[in-house]
């Protein structure tokens, strides 16, 4: 995917000006960058929920705004921060929802529904829950349940919005682990925003790094996560270190105890 | 199980209310007399029957199952348990201008339906116009509702006023009156009202998408708000073509669905038949009612529905709206 010259404006408040930017096929990209950077209006660009005033975004050499919305759907798959769904809904029916981009408006005639809805259990470890309700899940089997259906849509890109927000740390692992496996086993092109700076490192190949609405770095972990531009983006003084056991690199804020007292004393 | 297990009482208690609101009224009636009325042209009672009560009977059935799913398709666009062609204004819009033509120009009084869509669709837009900021919530609706059923009301009296001396049917109508039809205009009924509710079932799968939120469905390849229109015009024309025939009967709409809820859950597929056999049900039975409570004098069923359905009205909008998907 390409991104061309993008402008964005919420109102008249102009937001994304002259963005431009690309996501590699095959990788995993993380999109990072303090509150109301504009990351997340990024991700809803690409999958064109959000229509951008000037610029393009290309996918595969199309322009998104001319894809038609059942088309777009067979090629792009997303999964939203904040999702709803009736509480009486199975898992298993959850799912199938994501097989109507392959399906009319008034009939669910879909020959691989089935072996996909089946196998999109399998990969996100829901086989013994098909038929629990949703309601009942825990919020970690709910954000899995979210992605399986957005693998039934059988893309090639999945995007993923803030996907452990609200999750314990167990859960976060393992909606993790499963995204990079999607990569990895799937060759997925995955595309995500994430608030916490070390499971970026942990888990991406590429990082966008954005700050009111532009990009101010776009590449490898590495090169991305430096302590000047902790500083320049977030305002933070951090150290970066080198985990042997996860191979990446980590960072911790250094924070003197006075530099931040005024503000918890207010 | 659970699920075939209700709508199987349900179709029991649907034939017995078909029997029941049959054989009583101000001739009480044999099951012969029913026979002789399907089998035979009889007069008399026999004639009674097919002339009188089951031209009827069928009116109540369809009428009751048309805004029930128009109450279906209602909450299911709106996704709020609180919209219903009454409350929102749709009933009353169709209401007026329906109510318009009939005064003012009686001799188009075949194409009514026609215009019970068109008031409705008014009434419709300007509540969606209305209450409409990102999303529908409840409280919104119901001001909006409260708003155009006013404004309307309004126009309503000030037209009886200025005719005053040709009011009585107009009247009856108004309250919601289901007897006096002839054959002719049940079968006008039943052919537009065949066609709504089959739309109405083959937009099934659109409503449960909705469900999931508008980003889900744009995401999941259809136009959030394209099939908001296409459902809610149907449930407009649901309730359009029943208020042309009948008048406003309210909460209908707002009752059958949420019990149906209950006991079928949130998939459309099933929601969508077992309302309409259950507004079918009650409408009937609130009617039969109405003939016979204090008979010989009748009560319109669309005062008996306001009665019973008023306090219902006020019990959802106490409790929270869970199973929308919120």
């Amino acid at each position: 995917m390409e991104i061309k010259k993008l402008t964005f404006s919420y109102g008249d408040k102009s937001f994304i000006e002259g963005l431009s930017g690309k996501i590699e096929k095959g990788k995993i990209t993380t999109i990072l960058g303090p509150n109301g950077c504009g990351k997340s209006t990024l991700l809803n660009l690409l999958v064109n929920q959000l229509k951008p005033q000037g610029g393009q975004i290309l996918l595969d050499g199309r322009d998104v705004k001319r894809i038609p919305l059942r088309e777009m759907a067979r090629n792009v798959a997303m999964v939203h921060q904040q999702n709803s769904v009736p509480a009486d809904t199975t898992v298993e029916r959850l799912i199938e929802f994501g097989r109507m981009p392959y399906q009319t408006m008034f009939s669910s005639e879909d020959e691989e529904g089935e072996s996909v809805v089946k196998w999109a259990l399998k990969v996100t470890n829901l086989e013994h829950m098909a038929k629990k309700r949703v309601g009942q899940l825990s919020g970690g089997e709910r954000q899995r349940a979210w992605i399986a259906l957005a693998l039934a849509q059988k893309t090639d890109i999945l995007f993923l919005d803030e996907p452990t927000t609200y999750l314990d740390i167990y859960y976060q692992m393992e909606i993790l682990t499963l995204v990079r496996r999607l990569n990895r086993e799937y060759g997925m092109t995955i595309v995500m925003v994430l608030h916490d700076i070390n499971q970026a490192m942990q888990f991406s190949d590429n990082l966008i790094i954005m700050k009111k609405g532009t990009i101010c770095y776009a590449g490898d972990v590495e090169g991305g996560i430096t302590e000047a531009r902790l500083k320049e983006v977030y305002g933070i003084d951090a150290v970066i270190k080198w985990s042997k056991q996860n191979n990446c690199p980590y960072m911790i804020p250094i924070v003197e105890p006075e530099e931040y007292g005024h503000a918890v004393a207010m | 199980m659970k699920r075939k297990g209700a709508f199987l009482v349900l179709l029991i208690i649907f034939f017995v209310t078909i029997i029941v609101s049959i054989r009583i009224g101000s001739v009480s009636v044999s099951y012969e007399d029913i026979l002789n009325a399907l089998t035979s042209d009889k007069g008399g009672i026999a004639g009674i029957i097919r002339n009188i009560r089951l031209p009827r009977i069928l009116m109540a059935i369809i009428i009751g199952a048309n805004l029930a799913v128009s109450g279906v398709l209602l909450q299911g666009v709106m996704r709020n348990p609180l919209a219903d062609p009454g409350i929102t204004g749709i009933s009353a819009g169709a209401s007026v201008v329906v109510m318009i033509v009939m005064l003012y120009f009686p001799s188009a009084a075949a194409s009514m339906p026609v215009f019970g869509f068109l008031g409705g669709v008014m009434a419709c837009a300007i509540i969606y116009g209305l209450a409409w900021k990102k999303g529908l919530s409840a409280m919104r609706i119901v001001l909006a509702g409260v708003a155009v059923n006013s404004i309307l009301g309004g126009i309503t009296s000030m037209i009886q006023l200025m005719n005053s001396e040709n009011l009585q049917g107009v009247l009856n109508w108004l309250n919601g009156e289901l007897g006096k039809k002839s054959w002719a205009q049940v079968q006008y009924v039943a052919i537009y009202s065949v066609v709504g509710l089959v739309l109405a079932f083959l937009l099934h799968r659109c409503l449960d998408v909705l469900a999931l939120g508008d980003k889900n469905t744009k995401s999941l390849g259809y136009n959030p708000n394209v099939l908001r229109l296409l459902i809610s015009g149907v449930a407009v024309l649901l309730a359009g073509i029943s208020t042309a025939y009948v008048g406003v009967i309210g909460f209908i709409g707002l009752i059958v669905p949420h019990i149906s809820r209950m006991l079928m859950g949130s998939e459309h597929k099933r929601l969508i038949p077992f309302s309409a056999l259950m507004g079918a049900t009650i409408l009937l039975a609130a009617d039969t009612i109405g003939r016979t409570i204090i008979a010989p004098y009748e009560i319109p069923v669309g005062v008996i529905t306001t009665v019973f359905g008023g306090p219902f009205f006020l019990y959802l909008l106490r409790k929270d709206s869970k199973g929308y998907g919120d």
